[in-house]
């Protein structure tokens, strides 16, 4: 059996603040492999940045333990710090440097040769190189993050942090970055990654969901969609304000958010869709259209919520 | 109208809420007004004085006793022979010595005339110009005082030296005064805003999640300003020695290397503040607070420390600037040796350790 | 023009200097309307709604808001409208009532209306036991809700939003965006710019802008449709990669 990537086994920590004692993360134990993308998908204020702090050694946790790639984090901090690479939530890196001078530093520190592990970086770097001499300020957010991504990688590192890393950044960054992950994998490196897009759960091999500090769910991303075992409603009529007010209210709905062009609606046990038909006859609506749907990660993830 | 009043209460709001700028808008005046105005003076009073007194015979005594009642000298010591004038200048305890040579009363009785030589540590020239003002006042009332009941008018010739300064130039005052400020605040305040933004900008973070020791990490900022400073201080000798006519009196070598001992202790002082603030703006408003004002007050350099309450002389000798101030302007004005400054450069030494101790070990491998 | 159009640009355009952030585009926003303004950042979407909501004078072209033209009363127009952003809506360190007080004052509301419109924002929000507390101190989610709410406490006929919703979790979302139904079925036209794509499918209308030009102009259903795409998402990539401000 491949030893775990990283470990994590009932790790709390709360910060001390003016309102008293605020817990950041509630006893979270996970275990991801190599070659692995572990999901860690959660609203801000989740926990995600104070987990990954701890697991890269650089905060303490209260209680409980994580190792990565087999080192303890707390006791041995230097070996860790050698063999994972991180990318924090904002641009972390040197602005008034040019790209190639952010990345000759990033190798140097971690002792290698820019050259040794081109092979990893080249199809991220190649975007890049047109701007290598172009400081690190002034390049768009897509650029950017892929330039964190190269310095993280630079080093060949067993397991890869990234927080939140397509946050802020454009739709087609966003899309191109998961390629590159999805191409990361291959090569065995472990990645966790954070996000608050609930879509992106679906282009990890496994997620954990995270609210508040606690794990609501861990698995693939299609056993937990398959976990929602409920089924789910979408429903779209000309007066969507009126009916969703309406829907909330009905004995029969167990919940109803608005979902933009459809409301999703769950009903209660034994309930079936001739309920929301009749709701929809007698009150008027106009231009109604209901349909079985199958969960998004977004009904996944509320449904656990509660 | 009542837009305006809305605006003005929301304002309102916002200051009073915001403490720590509030104590420094309240309290500040205050502080200021009560440093100023109680502390700080550059009116000399009570300035060690020695009197060489050659003649002892009942005038040189009672001059001697004159000047010594009067609220600006505290007589310290009484000196035996010339030689030793220079040595206790050099201890840097007078400020200024009164020379009466022998048969003053013999010379004032039968010539009419008497000499009296007023020698004054013009290292800081403005003081050296009050005192012996002060006391060239004195010598002119007991002169007159003793043409009260003559004839024939008694003078009293006074001579004055200016030592080490003789053209009386304020540059030989300001130019370790300014050594000290620029050491400390290149220093001191450039390498805790250069640690504190990286902590800020949170590159920090990726720097610490690698095999470089954190301790190497503080060592590289550091040296480009240790480098930066020895220039600085390279360029300041150049100038005052050839712009401003300030020669440098004693050796070179010594000074620089008590230079870079100062250096080394702003650097620590710096490292100190880095690691306890978070935001480049604290570590700024900090080295300003706890740096910039006590070395302009605190060092010698616009207000005699003497002339200070006790308690803020007290006060002074934790502000390594103070003792720094007194090692350039012995060794560049005063020419002097190791052998007259070990002292205080022992006492940098053991700050510098003692920070650089405290330092090393707050200094933060991890985030929090 | 049809009469319950509250928002009309006509070949909108402003340059600054060589570049032309927004290029001629020309679009209606409808009474009681959702209306997506999408694109990606540095598309000119703030550019744009900066010169509706007066702050920012056009190069070219035409657009009145709420009945007021943007060259000749911009003035007029910042009293008709409502405006929250996601950099900055609401005073941190003033209390949740103070908050409220301050901008109904702003707005101009009698201090009766004012104190009807506290109480009644605070019951509706569920916020009675924090109306003391410092803004500061509330979650992102209420902090959202509130500067909405506050956004709209004159019954503005525009609310401008720009970037309304962080990273949120979705529950507070989902009330967020029924608030913004609320407003809207109240007849409160609502103006959203964003580049979360799935937020477009809580729109009426959008457009989506590429290179300071407007590439879509359609619901939500139709541009899917049209694009053979799964969701905005999809039909935003296909648009983008047109794109060609990217650096």
């Amino acid at each position: 059996m491949t030893p775990a990537a990283v470990r994590t086994e009932g790790l709390v920590k709360q910060y001390r603040t003016k309102k008293g004692v605020q817990t950041a993360l509630n006893g979270i134990s996970f275990t991801t492999s190599r070659g692995e993308i572990f999901g860690l998908i959660g609203p801000d204020g989740s926990g995600k940045t104070s987990l990954f702090r701890i697991l890269t050694t650089l905060l303490l946790p209260d209680a409980g333990k994580a190792t990565v790639n087999g080192w303890d984090t707390v006791r041995d901090y230097r070996q860790i710090r050698q063999c994972v690479g991180y990318m924090p939530g904002r641009f972390s890196l040197y602005q008034d440097l040019s790209v190639e001078e952010n990345l000759a530093f990033f190798a140097s520190i971690f002792e290698v040769d820019v050259q040794k592990n081109y092979e990893l970086i080249r199809d991220i770097y190649r975007q890049l190189e047109p701007f290598r001499k172009r400081r690190a300020g002034q390049l768009s957010g897509g650029m950017k993050q892929k330039l964190a991504l190269s310095c993280a990688l630079v080093h060949r590192p067993a397991v890869l942090f990234l927080d939140e890393p397509t946050t802020g950044v454009d739709a087609v960054s966003r899309k191109e970055f998961w390629e590159m992950l999805h191409r990361l994998r291959e090569q065995g490196i472990a990645i966790l990654v954070s996000t608050s897009y609930m879509d992106e759960a679906g282009l990890c091999d496994r997620v954990a969901m995270l609210q508040n500090g606690t794990i609501l769910a861990i698995d693939t991303p299609d056993g937990i969609r398959k976990a929602f075992r409920r089924p789910l409603w979408a429903v779209k009529v000309k007066e969507m304000f009126r009916l969703l007010n309406a829907l909330k209210t009905e004995p029969f709905v167990e919940s109803c958010y608005p979902f933009g062009q459809h409301h999703h609606v769950v009903l209660r046990d034994g309930e079936d869709r001739s309920a929301i038909d009749t709701l929809i006859a007698r009150g008027g609506y106009t231009d109604a259209d209901v349909r079985p749907i199958h969960p998004g990660f977004e009904d996944c993830f509320m449904q656990l919520m509660k | 109208m009542r837009q305006l009043w809305i605006f003005v209460r929301k304002e309102w709001y916002h200051i009073w809420r915001d403490r720590r700028t509030l104590l420094i808008l309240i309290g500040m005046p205050v502080v200021q007004i009560v440093l100023y105005g109680f502390a700080l003076t550059n009116e000399v009073k009570n300035s060690n004085i020695a009197v060489l007194d050659a003649a002892q015979d009942a005038s040189s005594i009672a001059l001697t006793q004159e000047i010594a009642a009067s609220r600006y000298f505290h007589l310290r010591e009484y000196v035996r022979s010339p030689r030793d004038i220079g040595a206790v200048f050099r201890t840097g305890k007078i400020r200024m010595a009164v020379v009466i040579p022998r048969n003053f009363r013999q010379d004032l009785l039968h010539t009419n005339h008497a000499q009296v030589q007023l020698l004054a540590d013009a290292s800081d020239p403005n003081t050296a110009n009050t005192l012996t003002n002060y006391a060239m006042a004195i010598i002119n009332d007991y002169q007159s005082s003793l043409n009260r009941n003559e004839p024939l008018p008694y003078t009293i010739h006074t001579q004055l030296r200016m030592l080490y300064n003789p053209e009386l130039k304020g540059a030989y005052n300001f130019v370790p005064g300014v050594m000290a400020m620029v050491l400390m605040i290149v220093c001191a305040m450039m390498t805790s805003i250069a640690i504190v933004r990286e902590k800020e900008m949170g590159t920090m973070e990726v720097i610490l999640v690698s095999p470089l020791r954190p301790f190497r990490i503080v060592i590289a900022k550091t040296i480009p300003y240790l480098l930066i400073s020895v220039l600085n201080i390279a360029s300041i000798l150049m100038l005052s020695v050839y712009a401003l006519d300030v020669p440098i009196a004693g050796n070179i070598w010594l000074l620089m290397g008590e230079s870079t001992l100062f250096t080394a202790l702003s650097l620590s002082v710096g490292l100190l503040i880095s690691n306890s603030t978070k935001s480049q703006r604290m570590a700024q408003f900090t080295s300003m607070m706890s740096l910039f004002l006590p070395t302009l007050v605190f060092s010698g350099f616009l207000f005699p420390v003497e002339n200070m309450p006790f308690p803020l002389q007290v006060i002074s000798n934790f502000v390594p600037a103070k003792w720094y101030f007194i090692i350039v302007k012995d060794v560049m004005i005063k020419g002097l040796g190791l052998w007259a400054v070990w002292k205080e450069t022992l006492i940098l030494a053991a700050m510098t350790a003692l920070l650089l101790g405290i330092s090393i070990r707050n200094f933060k491998i991890r985030l929090s | 023009m049809p009469d319950t159009a509250v928002i009309t640009a006509d070949r909108l355009t402003k340059r600054f200097g060589d570049f032309t952030a927004v290029d001629a585009v020309s679009f209606e926003v409808r009474k009681g309307e959702i209306f997506g303004f999408l694109g990606a950042n540095g598309a000119g979407k703030t550019t744009a709604m900066r010169m509706l909501c007066g702050l920012s004078r056009p190069t070219s072209g035409n657009a009145s808001v709420a009945g007021c033209d943007v060259y000749r009363q911009p003035e007029l127009i910042k009293r008709n409208i409502g405006y929250m952003s996601q950099k900055f809506s609401l005073y941190e360190d003033l209390t949740v009532r103070e908050n409220i007080q301050l901008f109904g004052g702003i707005y101009r509301l009698s201090n009766a209306r004012i104190r009807e419109k506290t109480a009644r924002l605070l019951e509706q929000l569920q916020l009675e036991k924090q109306a003391g507390s410092l803004v500061r101190s509330l979650p992102l989610g209420w902090k959202q809700k509130l500067a909405f709410s506050i956004a709209i406490v004159h019954e503005p006929a525009i609310v401008f939003l720009d970037e309304p919703t962080g990273g949120v979790d979705p529950m507070m979302r989902k009330e967020f965006w029924t608030m913004i139904y609320g407003a809207a079925d109240r007849g409160i036209t609502v103006f959203v710019t964003t580049h979360y794509m799935d937020e477009a499918e809580y729109c009426n209308r959008v457009t989506i802008m590429v290179d300071g030009r407007i590439e879509a102009l359609d619901t939500p259903a139709r541009l899917m449709q049209e694009h053979a795409a799964g969701s905005m998402d999809e039909v935003f990539l296909n648009l983008a990669r047109k794109a060609k401000r990217t650096e």
